[in-house]
């Protein structure tokens, strides 16, 4: 009884103090090294989230590595932009992410990268637009991030941007090109993840798409977090459905289980994939003879200089090849920093002054980046670029007709 | 007055008395520093997390504690309560533009619900015992969880419209669509406050509090003492062990209620298992059948990740490691004696006074 | 036909189960406590055997050796520097630690071998047998999967059935106190208990690698909750039950996921378990508690 009177005190002078600590504003984490504002250079604080632990951690470490590096990359050039930057764990949810966002502001987040998965960045769209900070998300590519009204796309937050195809500009893209492809098959099977934002997204689209232009859906199936390991029955029945054309709207682990158990059991359809495919060729120790012939959906120009160059410095750093996240994440930082210079920003300005500096110059610039060429951005924060349809070829990409 | 102070502090209302002082207290300051603008962003967007954690944490401490029932599922009461709350308060907003009243409302649906929802889960559980009845609770969450992520709810001019599995909500021009199956709910409007927050858990306290006074409690607790000696005596132990279970479910969904308000998206997969888990965490740390405890655990476990988000990417194995190393100490014989005997050297002035 | 390829990867993915819960019966029927650790246990098992093949190049039969060292070592660790102490603790407590402990895998490995998934190298040359000319194909690693689980069940009914340290164990799973009396080492008991729940998590975590070649840090925590349910299933503390409980587990996904919805095939297996367990409240092999008065 007494002991636990004694556990009391000390847990109530844990909190108080927890309290006081959270309160204090006395965190310091800075993961940038201080950057000297010498010689007229401008420095502006730029912040971001992802999950860097738990079970997506693979896509927020793409995106934070991505974004330190090209963060350094900057300040070491020539550049009159200089970036101090953060990156703050969200755990893939969307509640640390508004824990996070609140790291950030604390520190003095200026401009933000705003999350890499799409329920955290669900959650923190209203909080960028009441703060009025602008934000340009690499990766968070369902329609609710940039809509307050997703299914209407009505009410854009117009504060937060996407670098990445938004899921229903996927699924249209996939449904018109497989069907002006009839050679890659004509009846088309769809294995989806149905706890899965980004999944969802894409097969609604795609199945609204494929009706209207009539393309011959024979069959369509899910799977779940918990059932992502063995796919045999949902391959059963699209063999025994006769789909000759897989499509696979989800990311590359549960995707290389589905080629391998295809292989196995003897089912050869043509697979085809989105962005979130791109990642299977690094799967450490993956049989790429597996992903021979896959189709998917990919944004980076894979003959250019500045993507080979970008690839080799991020395999350097981190020995793993940089995927999709990785990609859009670099973009990201250029195309701010380039806004920041064109607008004259200011060290200086508060974050909601430079987001409306921000805001005129992405709707009315043009950026080149590894993802594409001439990029722009709609007022809704919606990016213009049309994935492109790659195939795997000889363990690597090669563009496709 | 003199008498009612006597009798707040006196022996059997003493920890009573300090569960309201410490939210009373902890509301009034962190309140003043919210509105006096001395608060980080950080600290303000905890403030209604937490108290949705420690009313759910309270509402599992009378499973847990006092019935001696371990739950395994609270995760998934607090997920009803929350996808009811955001389908009432969306489809309320045209009709009742106040906040307030529409969170309140959102509240009380939340809290029925999952009220509701206990009870059609306890007829089968409370037939079980011990680690069979944990399990089958986890199964129903697990359960609930995944009939949630499976559930469409939209609405429009035609009124609401519901569907499963498959989404084919064919909603009218105009129609908005509340929750949207494994995506979750999204663009919720976020009515939840840090008020009502703190009058939920005085409310639960309140609740659980008088109900361990009661006849129904002082049955509850001699049944998780020794059943068959209760049952012998004339106590209808389902009875009352269902009423705590659908209390306890019901306070579970007003906090998930606040907590779905609190948040502009939302998904089933945050109902999970591992939030279940975690409140338990949050319970046998505070203490069993101790709510102050609860809530000092509560707060203080849920900022801890905060706490340690300079340690970057070791925040969470730091974490593990202060979990293992807090139940180790706080279950060591050693350690025990030698704090009873310090206060024993120490504490014996302080004794007399009291 | 179909029906019969489903039973057999039913089957196939119930073996699997069946081991990881045979590690869970275990510990529950001696230490009476549910290890939530156990699942990190088989994702070590994975690392440790990926790296064996992959990094070492080791055979796959020497790797499965060493992953089992790792595991069974790890197991033993754990048992000693975290549930040890706690013996005389509530079971909540115990509980509450093992959680940390699954914390502390994952982060661990998280660290250690960073979050991307890696791809289990095939143990089995790839094909499958062909049945009924053809219209049946069932593939080696399910043959393998099952026969391995039918081994180890086979050797553990042997061992604790006529081995002394068995009888041991079987004597401390009906009462530690009068064990103790009796001589038996109470604590060594435990320890090996651990060590044998471990050396299985290994194995399974090579099989359950092998049909799904992924490896990542919270490879395990889904089987854990699976193969805890079939635990449950068959009778939490019986070896037979589990071994019972994991197959049916693996056969009743695979039918819920062919014959009713994807969407829903979680649901319906938590749905039978828990009427598996009105109708028989400790499971299908279970011990019927009898209330002392």
């Amino acid at each position: 009884m007494k002991f636990n009177s004694l556990v009391k005190g000390g847990l109530a002078a844990a909190m108080a103090f927890s309290m006081m600590a959270c309160g204090g504003g006395s965190s310091s984490a800075s993961s940038s090294a201080p950057v000297e504002a010498a010689d007229g250079s401008v420095v502006i604080k730029i912040g971001g989230s992802g999950p860097t632990t738990g079970g997506a951690a693979q896509y927020g470490q793409a995106v934070e590595n991505a974004f330190k590096l090209a963060c350094d990359e900057v300040n070491a050039s020539d550049s009159k932009i200089k970036f101090d930057y953060r990156f703050e764990d969200d755990q893939h949810d969307p509640e640390k992410a508004a824990s996070a966002y609140g790291v950030l502001k604390d520190w003095g987040m200026q401009v933000s990268i705003g999350t890499v998965t799409s329920g955290p960045g669900q959650n923190v769209s209203p909080l960028y637009k009441e703060d009025h900070i602008f934000a340009l998300t690499p990766s968070a590519s369902s329609l609710a991030v940039i809509y307050e009204d997703s299914a209407n796309m009505t009410n854009a937050f117009g504060t937060v941007f996407q670098m990445c195809f938004t899921d229903p500009n996927q699924g249209i893209v996939s449904a018109d090109y497989i069907s002006k492809h009839p050679d890659l098959g004509t009846k088309v099977g769809i294995i989806w993840k149905s706890d899965d934002n980004y999944s969802t997204g894409v097969h609604e689209t795609f199945t609204a798409e494929a009706a209207k232009i009539g393309l011959d859906i024979v069959f369509d199936a899910t799977f779940t977090n918990d059932t992502a390991n063995d796919f045999s029955v949902q391959l059963t029945q699209a063999k025994d459905a006769g789909a000759d054309l897989l499509y696979m709207p989800m990311y590359y682990d549960p995707a290389s289980l589905i080629l391998g158990q295809a292989n196995a059991m003897g089912y050869a359809p043509t697979f085809f994939g989105i962005d979130g495919m791109d990642g299977i060729l690094s799967l450490e120790n993956f049989d790429k003879s597996l992903a021979e012939g896959v189709y998917l959906l990919y944004p980076a120009n894979t003959n250019d200089e500045r993507t080979a160059a970008f690839f080799k410095n991020y395999q350097d750093k981190y020995g793993d090849v940089p995927n999709q996240f990785a990609v859009d994440a670099y973009d990201c930082v250029y195309a701010i920093r380039q806004a920041l210079e064109n607008a004259n920003a200011e060290s200086s300005m508060s974050a909601s002054e430079l987001c409306d500096l921000m805001i005129s110059q992405f709707t009315s610039m043009t950026y080149d980046g590894i993802t594409g060429k001439s990029i722009t951005w709609n007022a809704n924060g919606e990016v213009s670029k049309t994935p492109l349809a790659v195939k795997i070829v000889d363990g690597a990409y090669a563009a496709a007709e | 007055m003199g008498n009612l102070f006597k009798k707040m502090f006196s022996r059997e209302n003493r920890g009573r008395t300090a569960s309201y002082l410490i939210i009373i207290i902890a509301y009034i300051v962190l309140e003043i520093m919210r509105l006096s603008g001395n608060m980080t962003n950080l600290l303000s967007s905890l403030l209604v997390p937490v108290c949705c954690y420690i009313t759910a944490a309270i509402a599992l401490n009378l499973n847990v504690g006092f019935s001696g029932e371990l739950n395994l599922g609270q995760g998934g009461f607090m997920g009803v309560g929350a996808f009811t709350a955001v389908v009432v308060s969306g489809s309320l907003a045209g009709v009742i533009p106040n906040p307030v009243i529409r969170l309140i409302l959102a509240m009380i649906a939340g809290a029925v619900l999952a009220g509701a929802v206990g009870w059609l889960i306890g007829i089968p559980v409370l037939k079980l015992q011990g680690d069979y009845l944990a399990i089958v609770t986890l199964a129903f969450g697990q359960i609930i969880k995944s009939l949630i992520t499976n559930l469409y709810v939209g609405l429009d001019k035609n009124g609401m419209h519901f569907s499963f599995v498959d989404n084919h909500l064919n909603l009218a021009e105009g129609g908005k669509v509340l929750i949207s199956g494994p995506m979750g709910a999204t663009g919720t409007e976020r009515i939840a406050t840090f008020t009502a927050g703190a009058v939920l858990i005085l409310i639960a306290l309140t609740i659980v509090y008088n109900l361990i006074r009661s006849r129904h409690g002082r049955a509850i607790m001699a049944a998780r003492d020794n059943r068959i000696a209760a049952e012998s005596v004339g106590i209808h132990i389902a009875n009352t062990k269902m009423l705590a279970v659908v209390i306890s479910a019901a306070l579970a969904g007003a906090a998930g209620a606040l907590f779905g308000l609190n948040n502009a998206s939302l998904a089933a997969s945050k109902f999970d298992f591992n939030l279940s888990i975690l409140i338990l965490v949050y319970v046998v740390l505070g203490g069993l059948g101790n709510l102050n405890g609860t809530i000092i655990a509560t707060t203080v476990l849920v900022l801890l990740p905060e706490l340690l988000r300079s340690l970057q990417d070791y925040r969470m194995l730091i974490y593990a490691v202060i979990l293992i190393v807090i139940m180790l100490v706080s279950n060591n014989e050693k350690m025990k004696t030698g704090l009873e005997r310090l206060r024993r050297k120490t504490g014996k002035g302080a004794d007399s006074h009291a | 036909m179909a029906l019969l390829s489903y039973l057999i990867s039913g089957l196939g993915l119930g073996s699997v189960y069946a081991i990881i819960a045979l590690g869970y019966t275990m510990v529950y029927g001696i230490a009476k406590m549910l290890n939530f650790a156990h699942g990190d246990v088989i994702m070590i098992g994975a690392y440790a055997a990926f790296f064996a093949m992959t990094r070492f190049g080791l055979p796959v039969l020497l790797s499965v050796l060493l992953s089992m060292v790792v595991c069974t070592v790890l197991g033993v660790v754990i048992e000693r520097l975290a549930y040890k102490p706690l013996r005389q603790a509530s079971n909540l407590s115990v509980l509450i630690t093992a959680i940390g402990v699954s914390y502390l895998l994952q982060n661990g490995a998280q660290l250690l071998w960073s979050s991307s998934t890696k791809v289990f190298p095939s143990i089995l040359a790839g094909g499958s047998l062909q049945l009924f000319g053809g219209k049946l194909s069932v593939s080696w690693l399910s043959i393998l999967t099952i026969l391995v689980c039918i081994a180890v069940m086979v050797c553990l009914t042997l061992f604790v059935n006529k081995t002394l340290t068995g009888k041991a164990m079987r004597a401390c799973a009906e009462d530690k106190g009068a064990a103790l009396l009796m001589g038996i080492n109470v604590d060594r008991i435990i320890s090996i208990t651990f060590a044998i729940g471990s050396g299985l998590a290994a194995i399974a975590a090579v099989l359950f690698c092998a049909a799904y070649p992924s490896v990542y840090p919270t490879l395990g925590s889904m089987p854990g909750i699976k193969a805890f349910t079939a635990a449950v299933f068959g009778g939490i503390g019986s070896i037979p039950g589990a071994f019972l409980g994991g197959l049916l587990l693996g056969i009743i996904e695979t039918l819920a996921k062919a014959y009713i919805s994807t969407q829903l095939a979680d649901a319906i297996v938590f749905a039978v378990l828990i009427i598996v367990l009105l109708i028989k409240p400790s499971g299908l092999l279970g011990r019927k508690i009898s209330e002392k008065v």
